[in-house]
């Protein structure tokens, strides 16, 4: 799976009350989620997020509540993947479950910048900042976990591996 | 090679002798939890997935907390959600207006969880079981909707930091002091993917509520599960509460642990945790100004929470000014509080009482804050608009200092009112 797109760029512990305020919960439309989400740590971001845009952003992303509404709002919103030095566990778990592709590359977090288009080909792991013409190299996830990305979550891969 | 208690647990969970950190591992579940937020989206799945019943009627939990009673009609609309499931699966424990609780102080008073049993929530803060000598932790909807399904879920066992407890802590120090002090000194992602055991002589100086506010917050450092040792407090409170078989795991002598602290309790203060970050523990501060207190939540809305603040609120009365809420975590605990007199100590102050809910510690209803108000809070999460406007603040603190800081009407020592 290829991705390219232009990036958003955040710090350290970008947490779910951000991604998606808990005041927004009381509904589970991936729509309706993805109309508020990082409102409140990026007002701006709902104005100029594109389908297959990307997200960049520091240590802990993720973390806080259990709540699968935070990555269904990224993905919903148009964004095709996240790189981060590292993701909380649950967040992280979430991600794979409803596929939302997630990337764990330091080197990659820190040389790349707000608003430079990237491309990411989540077979090899290998990153391209396309405005700098620098490479970095995560390590991909083995294929089980990409098939479940591909597939768009854990329930639609079961189905469709059951058929 | 030794197993700390974790993966002893999730060894057993899984049938295998032993597991090493880092191993990936199926295991049967105890208990799977979901609740007002989490479960119509397990629920959904659960349906687009065909599946046609739940893996065991008893070991399947859905509890209306966050938003009920219900704020608004769309919040509404959920609960019916899952109202509608647990009626047409036959779910035993669905607790609802009436009957329910904030589900992490729920499940255990109900005794659905007992030492040594494997859970899972669609909650972050499901780790709260740890308290009781089980592995808990939180997962998303999809994987509270696989194991809805099949009654298994897939773990990577942990790695783990070991918390040696010394000393007797001081009076008005509570578990609370405990967690936020634990949390000042590793950050935010100090135990991340990691379980989070807890040792030493003084833990037989902390009660059941203060090992429930510990295992709580486990989650703030990012960690998989926070956990006790099983000893004469767990026993007493799972007697009489916990049907099943009770089994006691321990930490071999030869557990490998990946960093060791010691934690002399006898030399903690009062500790709260400054905007916008549970890992910004102090102990001094200035004089800082407060709109509002809220004392409740899955961390601190037990029934030694709420005694905490009676014996600062008892007699006094709130500072002009500031808006206190004072929400029991379970209809069991109100009615205690009720009958220990502490509900109307409460009013008397000046305080307000609310039914069972999460409500304002996720921003949902029943607090919210206006741009740029400040609130000290028993809860556990201080993120940016966390309980309302962008711009307010959050002050996570123990019952003692919340009240205190109500009666003082800013941030204030307990030390400051009870001398």
């Amino acid at each position: 799976m290829k991705i390219k797109g232009k990036v958003f760029k955040y710090g350290d512990n970008v947490d779910t009350d951000v991604i998606i305020p808990a005041r927004y919960l009381n509904t589970s439309s991936e729509k309706e989620l993805a109309a508020h989400c990082m409102e409140d740590i990026d007002p701006s971001f709902l104005n100029e997020v594109e389908r297959g845009d990307i997200i960049v952003a520091g240590d802990n992303f993720g973390c806080g509540s259990s709540r699968e509404h935070a990555p269904m709002a990224i993905k919903a919103s148009g964004v095709a993947l996240v790189i981060a030095n590292s993701f909380a566990r649950i967040f992280y778990r979430n991600s794979i479950n409803i596929g939302l592709p997630i990337s764990e590359c330091p080197a990659a977090v820190v040389a790349i910048k707000k608003g430079d288009i990237v491309s990411c080909d989540l077979a090899s792991g290998v990153i391209t900042d396309e405005t700098t013409g620098e490479s970095f190299r995560a390590e991909p996830f083995p294929p089980f976990i990409q098939e479940i990305v591909a597939d768009g979550g854990l329930i639609a891969h079961l189905a469709r591996v059951k058929k | 090679m030794g197993m700390t208690m974790s993966q002893k647990i999730l060894a057993a969970h899984a049938g295998l002798n032993e597991v090493k950190a880092g191993q990936l591992i199926n295991a049967k579940i105890d208990l799977a939890l979901a609740n007002d937020i989490t479960g119509p989206v397990a629920i959904k799945e659960f349906e687009r997935a065909g599946a046609s019943q739940v893996f065991d009627k008893s070991k399947v939990v859905l509890v209306m907390d966050h938003f009920a009673p219900n704020k608004d009609i769309k919040s509404a609309e959920q609960c019916s959600i899952c109202r509608k499931f647990a009626a047409d699966k036959g779910i035993l424990n669905f607790f609802d207006v009436g009957n329910m609780g904030i589900e992490h102080a729920l499940l255990p008073e109900k005794g659905l969880v007992g030492a040594g049993c494997l859970v899972i929530g669609a909650d972050s803060h499901t780790c709260t079981y740890g308290a009781l000598g089980a592995f808990s932790t939180g997962v998303g909807s999809t994987d509270m909707c696989a194991a809805m399904m099949s009654g298994e879920a897939w773990f990577k066992a942990p790695a783990a930091l070991k918390f040696v407890l010394t000393g007797k802590p001081a009076k008005y120090i509570c578990g609370k002091d405990i967690i936020l002090h634990i949390i000042g000194l590793i950050g935010v992602d100090g135990a991340l993917y990691k379980s989070m055991e807890f040792f030493g002589d003084g833990v037989k100086y902390l009660n059941i509520d203060d090992r429930f506010t510990i295992c709580n917050m486990a989650i703030e450092a990012g960690a998989k599960n926070g956990i006790f040792p099983v000893d004469d407090v767990t026993r007493e409170y799972l007697k009489g509460r916990y049907k099943g078989e009770i089994i006691e795991y321990a930490a071999d002598p030869d557990a490998v642990y990946e960093k060791v602290y010691e934690i002399d309790l006898s030399n903690l203060k009062p500790t709260v945790s400054f905007p916008h970050l549970p890992e910004n523990a102090r102990t001094e501060w200035g004089s800082i100004g407060i709109d509002q207190v809220v004392i409740g939540s899955c961390t601190n809305g037990h029934i030694s929470d709420l005694r905490m603040a009676a014996e600062v609120l008892r007699g006094r009365k709130v500072a002009k000014g500031v808006r206190a809420i004072i929400i029991p975590a379970t209809n069991q605990i109100y009615l205690q509080a009720l009958k220990e007199g502490l509900i109307e100590q409460f009013i008397e102050a000046g305080a307000v009482v609310s039914t069972p809910t999460c409500g304002p510690c996720l921003g949902g209803y029943m607090g919210i804050l206006a741009g740029g108000e400040r609130c000290v809070s028993t809860t556990n999460r201080n993120f940016v608009g966390r309980m309302g406007h962008t711009s307010s603040e959050v002050y996570l603190a123990s019952p003692y200092v919340a009240a205190a800081s109500a009666v003082t009407g800013r941030l204030a020592s307990p030390w400051e009112v009870l001398g």
